[in-house]
C-alpha cells in the first residue's frame, strides 16, 4: 500500500476516532453546571476563533483581502437583520466584486 | 419542521459544500486519485483536515504528518461531539451517523438555534450534517472530474461566504455582553497565534478561553 492510500485512510480514521469520542464521555460529567457552562461556551469560542481565522490569515500568515470587506458586509447585513442566506450571499458578492475588479 | 432553521441548513450546506469543487481539483492536484480524493470527503469529512492531507503529502511530506495535521485540526469536532451528545441522545448506528456528521457546520447551526428550542436545535444539526455531507461529496467527485474548469474559489467569493456564513451561525448566541467578549477574545487570540503554530492550534486554544469564562460566572 503506498504512502497516499495510509495518508487517505489513516486520516479517515483518526478524524472519525475523534468525533465519536466526543459521544462517549458519560453525560454524568456534562450535567453538573460549570461543565454545562463550558460546554455551552467552547463552540461559540472555536466557531469565532474560526471566522477570524478564515477572514484574516491565510497559510499561517495575516492577510487582509477581498474577504475582510465581505464579511464586514455581513456584519453589517446582520445588525440590520437580515435573512441568513442574504447575509452570506452578500459577503461573497462583495468579495467576487473586488477580487475580479482589484 | 422549523422553516427558518431549514433556510439556515440548506445555505449553510450550499456555500460550504460549494468548496468540495475547490478540495477535488486539490486532491487531483496533489497527485491523489478520484478514488482516493472522493474517499476522502466521503469518510474523513472534515474540510480543514482533508485540505491538510493533499496538501502536506502534496508538497511531498509523509503519511504520518499528513494525519498529524489532519487530526490536529480535527480535534474540535470532539470537543462539539461534548455539546451536541446531550442534545441529540443518540444511541447505536445513530450514534456512529451523528458522530460522522459533528462539523463546524452542523454545530454551529445547532447552537444557532438555541432560542427555538432544543427540537430546532436537533433538525438543524441533522439537516445541516446531512446537507453538508451530500452537497460536499458531490462537489468534491465534480472538481475531481472538471479539476480546475471553476478557477479560483476566491472569484465566486467563496472564500468570504464561508466565515460569514459561521459568523451569522454565532451571531444570535452574542446578544449578552459576556459571550460578546469571549467571542472577540477567541477571534483576536487565535489570529494573533497563528504565525506561531501549527495550523488548527490556535482554533483549539480558544477552547481554554471558554473555560476560564464559564469557570466562576454567571453566563
Amino acid at each position: 500500500m503506498n504512502q497516499l492510500w495510509i495518508g487517505v485512510i489513516g486520516a479517515s480514521i483518526a478524524l472519525f476516532a475523534l468525533r465519536y469520542s466526543g459521544y462517549l464521555v458519560p453525560e454524568k460529567y456534562l450535567t453538573n453546571p460549570r461543565m454545562l457552562r463550558i460546554n455551552t461556551l467552547i463552540p461559540i469560542a472555536l466557531l469565532s476563533a474560526l471566522v477570524g481565522v478564515q477572514t484574516l490569515t491565510e497559510k499561517g500568515k495575516w492577510v487582509i483581502d477581498q474577504r475582510v470587506a465581505g464579511v464586514l458586509v455581513a456584519l453589517i447585513a446582520l445588525r440590520l437583520k437580515a435573512p441568513y442566506f442574504v447575509v452570506v450571499i452578500s459577503a461573497a458578492l462583495t468579495s467576487a466584486l473586488i477580487y475580479r475588479f482589484k | 419542521m422549523f422553516r427558518a432553521t431549514a433556510t439556515q441548513s440548506l445555505s449553510v450546506s450550499f456555500a460550504v459544500g460549494l468548496y468540495g469543487i475547490a478540495f477535488g481539483a486539490a486532491g487531483i492536484t496533489a497527485g491523489f486519485s478520484i478514488l482516493q480524493t472522493c474517499l476522502l470527503s466521503l469518510l474523513t469529512f472534515s474540510g480543514a483536515s482533508q485540505f491538510a492531507v493533499v496538501g502536506v503529502m502534496g508538497a511531498g511530506g509523509t503519511a504520518l504528518s499528513g494525519i498529524a495535521t489532519a487530526s490536529l485540526l480535527g480535534i474540535r469536532n470532539t470537543l462539539y461531539g461534548l455539546r451536541m451528545a446531550p442534545l441529540l441522545q443518540v444511541r447505536g448506528w445513530k450514534k456512529v451517523v451523528a458522530a460522522q456528521i459533528t462539523i463546524d457546520e452542523s454545530t454551529g447551526v445547532a447552537i444557532g438555534q438555541e432560542d427555538l428550542g432544543p427540537a430546532a436545535m436537533k433538525q438543524g444539526f441533522w439537516l445541516t450534517g446531512i446537507g453538508v455531507y451530500v452537497l460536499w461529496n458531490f462537489f468534491t467527485l465534480l472538481g475531481a472530474l472538471g479539476a480546475q474548469a471553476m478557477g479560483n474559489p476566491s472569484s465566486w467569493g467563496l472564500d468570504a461566504a464561508v466565515p460569514a456564513a459561521f459568523l451569522g451561525l454565532v451571531w444570535p448566541r452574542l446578544l449578552g455582553r459576556f459571550e460578546r467578549t469571549l467571542a472577540i477574545t477567541a477571534l483576536v487570540l487565535a489570529i494573533l497565534l497563528t504565525p506561531y503554530m501549527p495550523a488548527g492550534l490556535p482554533i483549539i486554544f480558544t477552547a481554554l478561553l471558554a473555560v476560564i469564562f464559564g469557570w466562576n460566572s454567571r453566563a
